[in-house]
């Protein structure tokens, strides 16, 4: 597991239609101050691929991306 | 004695719980709406307003009217709730005592959260705020127009779509088109969160020259300046800025530590229950469930929270449950529209759009009065729809 670097923040999005936990993931980066971390569990394939674009758009980093019988975790570090 | 259930917020959900719960248990309850205002807004009327196709006036009336005459109106603002103590705290001073209560207190708009807002931008999200853009719309000449999104989630998703292929009608027949640039800001990689929609919308929006740019949730604007600024470090200047602000739970909810961290109810997604609370529901805006904040939504769960808070009165076994389901049409523009109808499991399959879809809304908007809040709600024709059957 993933326990690497410290997850200030968890969101399990877990059964949300796409683009629920981007959305999810968008909202929390918001709120977060650089440098820290949030996790997002997610279901739904879409993910996949607009998380990490996303993410990649907004300039922050893709810390993990872990695939668990449970759903995918996603760790994102905001980094501006 | 009559179980004595509260219902806080006279919108959509509220008043339909409320006279749902009253028709059905009679004289086994005694049912409470607490409002604020003491005024019911059919909201989905701003994107007409600000666009001069309807009326102010006709988008408001009096809650007590649209209420059963044995539900009682309480005009106060709720400021606390006590769950252990079963009782809600008013502004007033005083409260109010409750074996069941239903939270329907919807979303608050927050533009101070992202600085500049306030002053930066246009909406259509309050009654207040159409009213002005329709006047700003007035004196428009042409220029740089963005429509865009500054918080997730927020009310009725497809609205700042059907927003900007309007007003592109609009500027049209006003002969100012090729005057105005016209930008919509999506807050995602495409142009609408559902994607068979944008697969819909995307081509047209092509066709009329407005120009989509993705990925863009505003964080913040330099009214003097007319920059915007996104969450994703770009920058686009512009003469007018129309806005979805951010929305939050309401500050009751906050106060009674009762929400996430933007003020959601957690709620259960089949029972509406709010989580660890039995005899407490959730609906409509103020829940943070995954699904469209839209008075659609609210209208689909108040029969579930009814049949569950009747059974718990009458002691039997309560089955109802809540699949998620949604139904919201989408205006593209020329006199057409077309309907997004989605729960949990299965996505929209939305029909091509047409003129019937757009009469049968606007159809919609004069009979709500009559219909929705009342419990009186005709199923819509499928016709022209294609395989999004259930």
């Amino acid at each position: 597991m993933g326990a690497t670097v410290e997850v200030h923040r968890s969101i399990d999005a877990r059964g949300m239609p796409c683009p629920g936990p981007l959305m999810s993931l968008i909202g929390a980066v918001r709120e977060a101050e650089v440098g820290q971390v949030i996790e997002v569990w997610s279901t739904d394939p879409g993910s996949a691929t607009d998380i990490p674009a996303w993410v990649r758009k907004a300039g922050h980093d893709l810390v993990e991306v872990e695939e668990t019988p449970e759903g995918t975790r996603f760790v994102v570090r905001k980094a501006r | 004695m009559p179980a004595r259930i509260v219902v806080l917020g006279g919108g959509v959900g509220g008043t339909l719980v409320a006279n749902l719960l009253s028709a059905r248990l009679g004289r086994d309850a005694r049912v409470t709406v607490v409002d604020p205002t003491g005024m019911h807004v059919y909201q989905p009327g701003f994107l007409y307003l600000a666009l001069g196709q309807a009326n102010g006036r006709r988008l408001v009336r009096d809650e007590r009217t649209l209420l059963r005459r044995d539900v009682d109106l309480v005009v106060e603002e709720a400021i606390r709730i006590h769950p252990d103590a079963g009782t809600v705290q008013l502004r007033r001073g005083g409260s109010l005592a409750w074996d069941h209560l239903v939270i329907a207190t919807g979303a608050r708009l927050a533009p101070e959260r992202v600085p500049g807002l306030a002053s930066g931008a246009h909406d259509f999200y309050s009654l207040e705020g159409a009213q002005r853009l329709r006047e700003e719309l007035r004196r428009f000449r042409g220029g740089r127009i963005h429509v865009g999104v500054a918080g997730i989630p927020y009310k009725c998703p497809p609205a700042p779509v059907e927003f900007v292929l309007m007003l592109d009608d609009l500027l049209r027949r006003r002969g100012i088109r090729e005057r105005t640039e016209l930008t919509l800001l999506s807050p995602l990689d495409r142009a609408f969160t559902i994607e068979s929609a944008s697969r819909l919308v995307e081509p047209i929006m092509e066709r009329r020259g407005i120009r989509l740019m993705t990925f863009f949730n505003i964080e913040s604007v330099d009214p003097s300046a007319g920059v915007v600024t996104s969450l994703e470090g770009e920058k686009v200047e512009t003469d007018l800025l129309i806005a979805v602000p951010p929305h939050r739970g309401q500050r009751v909810i906050e106060e009674s530590g009762l929400g996430d961290a933007s003020g959601w109810v957690p709620t259960d997604r089949a029972t509406l229950e709010v989580e660890g609370h039995e005899r407490m529901y959730a609906i409509g805006d103020a829940t943070n469930l995954p699904i469209s904040k839209s008075g659609s939504t609210a209208h689909f769960e108040a029969p579930v929270v009814v049949s569950r808070i009747a059974s718990q009165i009458r002691g039997s076994a309560a089955r109802a449950n809540y699949g998620g389901r949604v139904m919201c049409f989408l205006e593209t523009g020329g006199r057409r529209a077309t309907v997004l109808r989605f729960d949990y499991h299965r996505p929209p399959v939305p029909p091509r759009p047409s003129f019937a879809w757009h009469a049968a809304k606007r159809i919609f908007n004069r009979l709500y009065w009559e219909t929705v809040p009342r419990g009186r709600v005709p199923e819509l024709p499928r016709g022209g729809e294609e395989g999004a059957e259930r």
